[in-house]
């Protein structure tokens, strides 16, 4: 066996990882084919991917249903084979030799993957065996990690008497257990009650302090939106946007969504131009994302001495995210 | 294609130290092994009377029940010989379910339904090891089984005076039966369509069951050539008849190589078979 990563003679771009990045793909690419009643089918989920996701940050890939994110997750932690480009996580080549890539991946799917046959507390110590820890230090890897995550008074426990979100929890500890040089959150808050996904923020909040890089895709753009430092807006297997959220609902200020709501808001200014009297109270006044309708509207108001309350024309990633997908449902 | 380079001095490296494929394949094939184990131990109230109900059940039928009631099996006055004759066939045939059920059934749920065996297939190995552990798994279950059943020889009438092990062949033919069971039910495991897994018992199991020369010896077919030449693709076959010549003197069995050459290739083809069905079902 050869334990030097090797790019296949198929592929034709030599990809080295760069400073301080974690995931590096080149030109990542998944096609399917499947064999209809009357032809041959293909399907390009993901197409000539170019992505790079660096230590330390939480990295959100976001996209409606079919868009290629599970594809792409799934060929980054060694599960799908790319048809063509590649993958490097942690510098290893995740087709070449993916036995040295998994030692980097944690991995948290969408649905319970947990071991039903052992308990919680052995979920968490057969994995650090898997990953070539000791007895003792699985032990003590388990251990902690109950505790941290909430999880101690239910160790003994069968996994399947834990709730969605303890098992989600326990999910996350297996996850990072070993230590990954990243962590993959496949639409992590998916079917959690409130308090559930709160607690699941807390700990991936935590996580990040402590330096962890993590890559997430999710359907909630709110929490993309207050969590992630960098988010890509995928769809029919391309990146269509790539930026910190901000920088995104900027760029995204001049199109349809907020402008119509600022525009909204100029005309019953004017209306309102001709009914004074009545009272306008309070000052809250967000100036993110102002576009030139927005400017009109503080212009307008100072003229008339109003004072704005709760003006909200304020772009969101949901906007954003529809100006670049479009509305139809996809399934 | 695009060609991408990076300042690759400042590269993070591959782990700390250098990352040992072998050392690491080895561990995870070791922890792998450790928690099937622990589950079978957990399972045992179970896994006892799943493997003896069936040869305590022949035992009673053939040797006591059919004697009495006149049901001449294995002829006048012979009913020491065909219990020898029935002990092969009893260890075989509990050797081959325990390798199919215990390995086929809790892959095919934890693969389609479940999505229980995520985890380990993310270990840091090969998917290849992951499911050879699934096949050593196995035969270590089948081989348990196997020796549960000896003590039933105990209930055996006249038994003990026809047994004879014959060591060379009994060594080597129960590693490589069990091999061969948990081999099919990687097979069956992986590549049986879900929904049908559940139906294992009356599709596989019945047949291979009735037509692995579990109460007669294969050459008592010869009336019915056919048929003889037929179950020829049950590699419970050879198990039984291994067992036999592993077991007994005084009884028929086919002769050593036709009974190692088809079972071997019987492993070979099925753990072909079983690791690209496997690969097939966990890479997309």
């Amino acid at each position: 066996m050869n334990s030097t990563p090797k790019p296949s003679d198929a592929r034709t771009s030599v990809l080295s990882p760069g400073v301080g990045e974690v995931i590096r793909t080149a030109g990542l690419t998944k096609i399917y084919r499947s064999e209809g009643r009357d032809r041959a089918r293909e399907i390009v989920a993901v197409d000539h991917l170019d992505l790079t996701v660096r230590k330390g940050e939480i990295f959100g890939l976001l996209g409606p249903n079919g868009a290629g994110k599970t594809t792409t997750v799934g060929m980054l932690t060694t599960r799908v084979l790319p048809t063509a480009g590649q993958a490097l996580v942690n510098g290893v080549d995740v087709m070449a030799d993916a036995p040295a890539a998994k030692q980097f991946i944690g991995v948290v799917h969408q649905v319970n993957t947990l071991d039903r046959s052992l308990t919680a507390w052995e979920n968490l110590y057969f994995h650090g065996r898997y990953y070539g820890m000791g007895a003792r230090d699985a032990r003590e890897a388990a251990d902690r990690l109950l505790e941290r995550f909430r999880l101690a008074h239910r160790a003994r426990a069968e996994v399947r008497h834990l709730s969605g979100g303890m098992a989600q929890r326990l999910m996350v500890a297996r996850a990072v257990l070993h230590r990954p040089a990243v962590l993959f959150l496949d639409e992590p808050t998916a079917g959690l009650d409130p308090q559930s996904r709160l607690a699941l923020w807390e700990i991936v909040g935590e996580l990040h302090a402590e330096g962890q890089t993590i890559l997430l895709t999710t359907h909630y753009m709110e929490e993309a939106d207050r969590f992630c430092d960098r988010v890509a807006i995928m769809d029919h297997g391309r990146i269509l946007a790539l930026g910190t959220p901000a920088a995104l609902k900027r760029s995204a200020s001049d199109g349809r969504g907020p402008a119509t709501n600022a525009k909204a808001w100029l005309a019953r200014l004017r209306a309102l131009e001709r009914t004074r009297g009545e009272s306008f109270e309070g000052d809250v006044f967000d100036r993110a994302g102002v576009d030139t309708a927005l400017v009109d509207v503080i212009a307008a108001a100072d003229r008339h001495g109003l004072r704005l309350d709760d003006l909200r024309g304020e772009v969101t990633l949901e906007h954003v995210f529809i100006n670049l997908t479009g509305r139809d449902l996809r399934e | 294609m695009t060609t991408i380079t990076a300042d690759t001095a400042s590269a993070p490296a591959p782990g700390e130290a250098e990352f040992s494929r072998r050392r690491a394949t080895w561990k995870a094939f070791r922890a792998l092994l450790l928690r099937d184990l622990t589950v079978l131990d957990r399972d045992l109230k179970e896994f006892l009377p799943n493997t003896l109900m069936q040869p305590v059940m022949l035992v009673f039928v053939f040797t006591f029940v059919f004697p009495r009631i006149g049901q001449g099996i294995g002829g006048e006055g012979n009913v020491g010989r065909f219990s020898t004759l029935l002990l092969g066939g009893m260890v075989a045939q509990s050797i081959i379910f325990q390798g199919l059920f215990r390995v086929a059934l809790p892959l095919s749920r934890e693969l389609d339904i479940t999505n229980e065996l995520e985890d380990r297939v993310l270990a840091p190995t090969t998917i290849g090891t992951i499911a050879m552990e699934k096949v050593v798994a196995g035969s270590l279950q089948s081989l348990f089984a196997g020796l549960i059943v000896f003590p039933v020889a105990a209930f055996l009438p006249d038994a003990p005076i026809y047994l004879n092990a014959h060591w060379p062949v009994l060594l080597t033919i129960t590693p490589l039966a069990c091999y061969t069971s948990a081999a099919l039910g990687l097979t069956i495991g992986t590549r049986m369509e879900p929904r049908l897994v559940p139906l294992l018992a009356g599709f596989i199991a019945l047949p291979l069951g009735f037509f692995g020369a579990i109460f007669y010896t294969w050459d008592a077919l010869t009336p019915i050539p056919w048929l003889k030449w037929l179950v020829l693709v049950n590699p419970l076959v050879y198990m039984s008849e291994g067992f036999r010549a592993g077991l007994s003197i005084g009884v028929v069995h086919m002769p050593l190589p036709a009974i190692y050459g088809p079972l071997l290739g019987f492993a070979i083809l099925l753990t072909w078979l079983g690791i690209t069905g496997f690969k097939k079902r966990v890479l997309g």
